[in-house]
Order: C-alpha cells, then structure tokens, then sequence
C-alpha cells in the first residue's frame, strides 16, 4: 500500500479498495517500525491522524468526499498545527504548541487529507544536510551514512522511505529540491507568492516559499493545488487564479525549448554529474524539445547574495525568540539581558547563531550600504539575467546541486563548503521563479536530481515537463535497497 | 554669551481607527491587560503583519491638512531592538520612504500673531505595549494591548526657538489631528506624546550644537517647564565651557528636572531594513484626491473665514477655532441666536467661564449650541437682558428645565420693551413723585444723568420686565419735556 502514489491512493479511497483508517493505520505502523532507522518524524500524531481517518471515512459513507478525503500526508515541522507542537528543528521551539494552523495546514485540512506527523529539518530551515536538528540528524534512506539534504530532510527522506506519500516543505535556497534530489523525489517551489507563509515560521521572509515533496510530479501537481492561493494573511502572497496543476501534464514537449545556462554546466561540474544531467536532457530532446545555451551571467553572485539577504532577514525574523513569551527561556535570569542573552545562546544551535550574527553585521550602521542594500541590488541583476532568458526560452534546465548526498559531517565543519551546495539553487529564490527538483539518475547508487526552473507562474509546465520526462523514464520509482 | 535655543519636536500621535496597524486586535483605551492582544501582536512565530489601510488614509489626511508631499510610495522598515514590550524584536516604521514629507504649519503665538514652522515629515508606525513595574514583586508584567496601536510621528525642523513656540507648535497639532478625526487628541491617556529635542547654539553660529532629548512629555505644560528647565540645564554648562553629552533625558515634573535615562554612552544601533513581509505601498493622485474631498475645513480656514464672514476680531477668531467642537458650537449657537458678534463674546466670556469652572470640556456642556442660540436671540431682540440671559443659562446648565421660551416666562425675564405702555407707567412714576422730579428739574444739566437714577429703579419696581434701555430714553424724553 505504501507504495501506491497520493493519486493511486486517492483513487483506491474513492473506489473503497480500503478505508482511510487502514491506510493512514498502514502508514503509521510503517514510521512506528522503520523511522528508528531514518528519524525523519520529529512529531507523530497517530490519535488525530486516526480522528482525522475516521471522520473522513464517516464523511466518504455518507457520500460527501473529494479526492483529497482521507488521503494521508503530512508536514514539514515549520508549519504551524494548532495543538500540535511546532519545533522548527530547534530547541528554542520545543515546548511550543501554536495556537493556530498555517494556511498551508488549514488548505489540507478543509481539503480532507489526513496528517500524520511533523517532519524533520534542519533547525529553522537554515542548513543543506538535516544534521543541524535539535532532534538529531535524519538519515539518507539510500545510504544511512549520507545526509539527506536539508532543509527539508526529513519530509525527503519520509517519502522516499514511503513513510507518507506526499509531505509539505519549504524552500528558501534549495530546501525543497536539494533534498528531493538527494533521496529520488519530487519536489517542486512554486513561485514567491504563489503559496502562503501564513503560519510558516519565517526563516528569511522574501525567499521563503512552501511547496510539495512526493514521488511524482502528478501527485506534486495534486498538493500544489491545495498548497496554493492568495491568502490576505500573507501580504505578500499574490492575488491570481490558480489553475488546476494537472490540466497540462500530458501537454507534448514538441516545441518547448530548453535553456541550458553554461554557467550551470561550467569545468567546475563534475563531469559524472554532468554526463548524468545531460543524459536526463537528452530525453526531452527526444520527445521533440529543442536544446538552447543561455548564459546567466551573474550566477557568481547568488551565493553572496543570498548569504547576505538570508541572515539579514533571518537575524530579525528571529528576534521574536526572546524567551520572554514563549520558547525556551533561560533558569534563573538576573536581568532582562541576562534572560535574552542565555535563552538564545541556549535555544539557538551553532548554525542559527552563525546567520544571525552574519545578518545582524552586514545590516549594521556603516555596513548597511556596503552588504544589504548591495545585495539587493545584485538580487535585480540576477533576476534580471532571468527575465532576459525567458525571452528566448520555456523552461531552464541544470543539475539541483553539485554532486548527490554527501556523508555525515564531511561539510558541516566548513560552512562555506555547505553554503555552496546552494550554488544551482539559490537564483530562483533570489529571482522568486519556480524551480522544480525530479530524480533522473544515479551516481555511486545514490540518486540524483534535475534541475527545472520556469517562468514566474508557470508551475504547470514544469510538472509538465516532469511528468513527462517521468512517462519516458523510471528515475522516480527506484526504490531504496532494503524497502520493498 | 547669547545663546540661541533650537528646539525640534517629535510628536507621537495614535490614530483613531478601530483595529490596530498590522492585525485585527482593537484598539480601545483602558481594556484589561492582554484581552486585546492576538498572535500577531504577541509576535508568534509564522505570523504576519496585514496593513490597516484606515491608517494610511488617516495619515495622508495628516499630510494633506499640513500641505505636505504626499509620499505616492512609503516603505515600511523594521527597527530592531530588544525590548519586553517590543515583541517581535523589531518595530514596524517607516524610515526612509515615509508617508508624509515637508509640510508646514501656522503657530497662534497670541494677539493673532503667527509664525509659520516647518514639518520634517510624518511617517507610520507601530505603537509598542507596556512594562508594568509595579505589583509583580520585583518582576515586570508586560500588558501588550497597546502593542500595535497606529501612531503617526510628526517631526518638525529645529525651527522653534522657544518653549512657548513649542507649546503653542504641539497645541497646534493637537488641535489639527483632532480637526481631521484622526486622533482623539488625549494627552492624559497617551494617545499623543512629544518628544523635545533641544540644544544652544551660540547667537549667529550656523552649525547646530549638540542636543539632547526629553522622552514622553505628555502636557502642554510640561513641554513649557521641561523645555525652561533643559535650557537652564544646557546654558549652566556651556557657560563654565562644558560640553553637553548627546543623549536621552526625562523630565520629572514633580523635581521640575531633567535627568539621563539611559546610562550607556553607546548610541542603540537599530539596523534599519526594509521589512520584507510588508510590501511597498503604493497610492495615486486618484487616492490622494478622494481623500483630499473629505478634509474638513481646517483651523486656519475657519479662523479666516470667522473674520471675513462674522467680523470677528483675529484674536476672537483664533480662539474661536482652536477647536472644532467649539467652533461648531459656536457657528450653531450664532446661527440660532442671528448674531455672531453677541455669541462670540458670550462662548468667549461666560461660557468658557463656566467651562473653566466645572472644569469640563464643551462636548460635555449641558446647555446645547441651540439653547444658547436661542437665549441670545431673546437679548438680540431685547426681549431679555443680559443678566437675565446669564440667569436662563444657568438654569438650563443647572437641569431646572431645557426651553428657553418657558424659562424665560417662568423666570419672569422677559422684557416690556413696548414704548407706549412704558410711556403710561413713566407717567405714572413722574405724577407720584413731584419731589424727585422738582430735584431732578433743578439739577444742572452735566450731572442729570446721575439724577435720573432714582426714576429708572422707581420704574422698574413699578413694572417688572422692562426692558431698561427704553425706560432711559422715555425717561429723558418725559423729563426734557417738563423742563
């Protein structure tokens, strides 16, 4: 069963194959038996998962479901549940249970899908590896002695262990595609606004975008749909029709044209890397899409860029971390400082004190103009050299990250190292675009990612191309050696 | 030396909309501690601020009242620092881009003399919420019910150069913010604060001295006193050649002293940033112009148009508008009564008396604009004295009744102003009193209207309600013609 797809499964329920108690007991069972292996769970609410079953199955007898009823799922622990703890990966969030839910949580829940748990991450989503958890690192289903990419990790990892079929993520500077790419899922960030951040707990606000880790591009396309929406609870999210994400994914790729930005596929690449990411391309040609070189000259600068963007924003987003009202407060404070200063030098790990003293230096007085507003700047370059490219091109293609997952604390001792392998990811957030992540190979028996980056709202063709690139290929369904 | 004082204002001002800036929390005064503060103004993580956009048209009214550059793009930034009452760590403002850019204002410096200053800029931001020292044993309570409550900032050049200047530059903007609605204008309850920046500079010197600033001074009075006594302060040390330190002060009204509030040299550095969850906010000349068609007219246009329409004097016409309740009442009460000279005199004279009594406002007066209205037309039409006026105006305030008309017949205040039947009594008065009138013939002409005294009394008690102005003229009239 827990095989099946979130398609296959939502339409099993409909066909009444089993009940939405069975499957979501089905998946329980599997993260109680397997997730010692892969801590990918931080928090698994069996009792409200089965509430949840239950009451769908009620509502399914009496004839008033949908596709999603009962279809079990669940989320990134950076989403707010109400109830529900709420840890973002961090210690200073142990305790907190928040009030409310994220729109993205409450989409789901009136949608009718089940939620298993929270998953694992790395702590406030600052991280490529899942090892900076408060909860312990999560384990690479392929191999457990490599990382699983971060800092969606854990919902990565869960659903290539087919411990849930589909999970929400977010994506900040590859936090989606990274780890899709590093365990042989799916996972796509849709464009900046596209999803709401309502109730995501903000780790750098104008990057931070929620989306879909699945197997398939279908089912990514079938949570995308409840994912987005314009909600006026997030200013910045963008009033626009959604479209249904699976009207155009049998759309022909006769036609399309494909960019290729030589700064992506430089002497820098590996070239087992490269030859992969190009056999993947090759397949597109073959379904009548035609290849193009593009430059994007100012790719150098995404990575200062966002480096001084993310801690900026983060260092403020942050500061609500006080210990004051919620959160983990110090023992004994002298003084209010004293309170402040133990409480997030306790609440905090290496990393998540690293970017907030990193933001806080480059907004300072006399840096301000030199750091921040200059990475801005860049920022419009960068999404400018984009802009530019769409004019000759439908869609972007290049590898997720340079090489497939690394092992354990092979880059956690050298940030500048980890911050690297952000190198493909992190123009779309800089640029706000939608970017897509689809397994199309394997390296060393560890499976590896392409690449797809869009237009700003175009989301459909980039499942588009997925889906068909996932008709012509069995990247996608490889299964974890020791997963049946 | 001579010394040039330069004061600059910065006045917080909380805008009367119903829910707060960036979340939905109401935003009345005096609520239990904490019942109106929801997840976002309690800083939860993952929860967003949505812009009030009643703030934005209330502050563009501010811009457009001091005929200010209307920022058509503003920018909300984060100021970050850690504070208990602050609890997203930052504050939500406007540095760079703010709302309202320069604008002016005219200053009522008394005797109808004005002087134009100079507003900086206004911008929009987020009120922070209190720490409560007191009943917590040796803790601090945070109530945060005011976090997030609207304020405009309304800065002034460094253009004042007195503190009465800078009283009479706040009472100006008080009586502007509560002129459009926009604020309730209370400075008890903190809906408007000021902060006064001053420094001394020797006379002539171009450059500014250093300067320092009194946080939170919350009356006209005491912007006055703690403005004196800084001066004071400031002038002491610059005369023995010291240097003033660049800092934040407080002024303890009960000493009648400022002193140093924060004990740390180092400037608080507030790493300024656009706020990334707030978009920019744009507006046109289409927005800027609907709400150009709704401003009221304001202090200085109704001050003109009292002078030019009613003939009042420019200083009656100053004090006549400072408020709009009080102008309001008083354009209904002259309109009513017919005239607006005897209507101005009397709101200026007993009625602000009685106000200054009772020591309430007009909006709380109990003899409503119509009631007085219609007691001064009765003087206007000589139907009652000035004295009876007084005597139903009391009544009223006092609740013995609410129609003038039947006060006035039950007071037995209403004037016989009808010569003819004054002429008979007059008649009556000279045929009773030959003596008087012997007295009165024999008197030299210079010193008869003193004479004339006895008659007037003996006329008055012969026939109450008679309107004293005709018994004087057929009086004189009555005994001119015996002689």
């Amino acid at each position: 069963m827990h095989n099946k797809t979130l398609a296959q499964i939502s339409k099993d329920l409909q066909a009444g194959e089993y009940s939405s108690i069975e499957v979501t007991q089905h998946f329980l069972d599997r993260i109680k038996n397997l997730d010692g292996q892969y801590n990918s769970f931080i928090t698994v609410t069996d009792e409200q998962a089965l509430t949840q079953a239950k009451a769908a199955d009620e509502l399914r007898a009496a004839g008033n479901a949908n596709e999603w009823t009962g279809v079990p799922m669940a989320h990134k622990d950076i989403f707010c549940t109400e109830g529900v703890r709420t840890s973002c990966g961090s210690k200073m969030l142990d305790k907190f249970i928040a009030p409310y839910n994220a729109t993205v949580v409450e989409n789901f829940n009136q949608a009718g899908a089940v939620s298993l748990g929270k998953t694992n991450m790395d702590e406030f989503a600052m991280g490529s590896s899942s090892e900076s958890s408060f909860y312990g690192p999560v384990k690479n289903p392929w191999n457990a002695e490599h990382v699983p990419g971060g800092s969606s990790g854990g919902s990565a990892a869960a659903v290539a262990a087919r411990l849930a079929p589909g999970i929400t993520a977010t994506d900040t500077g590859g936090s989606i595609r990274q780890p899709a790419s590093f365990c042989g899922v799916t996972g796509i960030k849709p464009t900046y606004g596209r999803v709401s951040r309502f109730g995501m707990v903000s780790y750098a606000s104008s990057l931070d975008q929620g989306g879909p880790i699945a197997r398939t591009a279908e089912d990514a396309a079938m949570m995308l749909n409840v994912m987005a929406g314009f909600d006026k609870k997030d200013s910045t999210s963008i009033e626009r029709d959604v479209p249904d994400y699976r009207t155009n994914l049998n759309n022909s790729m006769q036609g399309m044209t494909i960019g290729l930005p030589k700064e992506y596929f430089s002497a820098d690449l590996d070239p087992t890397m490269a030859q992969t990411i190009q056999d993947a391309i090759k397949e597109f040609e073959k379904m009548g899409a035609t290849l193009k070189e593009i430059s994007l000259p100012n790719t150098n600068l995404c990575v200062p860029a966002y480096y001084v963007i993310a801690p900026s924003e983060c260092s403020a987003n942050l500061s609500r971390m006080d210990g004051v009202r919620f959160g983990h407060r110090c023992e004994d404070p002298k003084n209010i400082e004293d309170l402040y200063k133990r409480s997030r030098s306790e609440g905090f790990g290496d990393e998540v004190q690293r970017r907030i003293m990193l933001g806080s230096y480059a907004l300072s007085a006399g840096f301000y103009d030199a750091y921040y507003k200059k990475a801005q700047q860049v920022r419009r370059l960068i999404k400018n050299d984009f802009v530019a490219a769409f004019n000759d091109v439908d869609v972007i293609m290049s590898p997720v990250a340079p090489s497939p997952a690394f092992k354990f604390g092979e880059k956690s001792k050298d940030p500048v190292s980890m911050y690297l392998e952000d190198t493909y990811t992190l123009a779309t957030n800089l640029a706000g675009l939608p970017g897509m992540s689809v397994p199309a190979g394997m390296i060393n028996d560890l499976p590896v990612g392409l690449q797809l980056i869009g237009n700003y709202f175009d989301e459909s063709r980039l499942l588009n191309c997925a889906h068909q690139f996932q008709n012509a290929t069995d990247w996608h369904t490889k299964t974890p050696t020791g997963l049946k | 030396m001579e010394w040039e004082v330069v004061i600059g204002l910065e006045i917080h001002a909380q805008l009367a909309t119903k829910s707060k800036i960036f979340s939905g929390s109401s935003t009345q005064y005096g609520a239990d501690a904490n019942t109106q503060a929801n997840i976002y103004d309690l800083g939860l993580p993952g929860v967003l601020p949505v812009f009030n956009e009643e703030a934005l048209r209330m502050a563009v009214k501010f811009g457009l009242a001091i005929d200010a550059e209307i920022g058509m793009k503003s920018v909300f930034d984060r100021k970050n620092y850690f504070y208990p009452d602050s609890p997203k760590g930052y504050q939500i403002t406007q540095l760079h881009e703010p709302i309202v850019g320069m604008g002016h204002i005219d200053i009522d410096l008394g005797e109808g003399k004005t002087r134009r200053i100079n507003v900086t800029r206004a911008h929009l931001e987020e009120d922070a919420g209190k720490s409560v020292h007191d009943g917590f044993d040796g803790q601090t309570g945070i109530d945060l019910n005011r976090c997030g409550t609207p304020l405009i900032e309304i800065v002034s050049e460094p253009e004042l150069r007195t503190s009465k200047e800078a009283s009479a530059y706040f009472r100006k903007i008080q009586s502007i913010v509560m002129y459009l609605g926009i604020c309730d204008g209370n400075l008890s309850q903190g809906s408007m604060r000021c902060d006064c920046n001053v420094s001394l500079r020797p006379k002539g010197q171009e450059e500014l001295g250093t300067r320092t600033e009194i946080k939170n001074v919350n009356s006209f009075k005491n912007v006055e006193r703690a403005i004196e006594v800084e001066i004071i302060r400031q002038m002491d040390i610059l005369e023995d050649g010291g240097s003033i330190t660049q800092e934040t002060r407080l002024f303890d009204a009960d000493k009648n002293e400022t002193r140093s509030m924060r004990s740390k040299e180092v400037a608080n550095d507030y790493r300024y940033f656009p706020d990334p969850d707030l978009l920019p906010v744009i507006i046109d000349e289409e927005y800027v112009e609907a709400i150009r068609a709704t401003l009221p007219e304001l202090p200085e246009q109704k001050k003109a148009r009292f002078e030019a329409e009613h003939g009042l004097s420019a200083y009656n016409a100053g004090v006549l508008s400072a408020s709009r309740e009080m102008a309001d009442y008083f354009e209904m009460a002259a309109e009513v009564a017919g005239d607006y000279k005897i209507t101005a005199n009397w709101v200026m004279g007993d009625l602000s008396a009685a106000l200054n009594k009772n020591e309430i406002s007009i909006t709380d007066i109990p003899v409503s604009a119509k009631q007085l209205g219609a007691i001064l037309k009765n003087i206007k039409g000589n139907d009652i004295s000035n004295d009876g006026a007084k005597e139903v105006f009391n009544a009223i305030w006092q609740g013995k009744g609410s129609d003038v008309d039947q006060l006035i017949d039950q007071l037995g205040l209403k004037q016989v102003s009808d010569t003819s039947a004054i002429e008979a009594v007059v008649a009556q008065v000279l045929a009773d009193n030959p003596k008087l009138v012997e007295g009165y013939l024999n008197t030299p002409e210079d010193k008869r209207a003193k004479a004339i005294g006895p008659f007037i009394g003996a006329t008055r008690k012969a026939a109450k309600g008679v309107n004293p102005q005709v018994v004087m003229e057929v009086l004189k009239q009555k005994l001119n013609e015996l002689g």
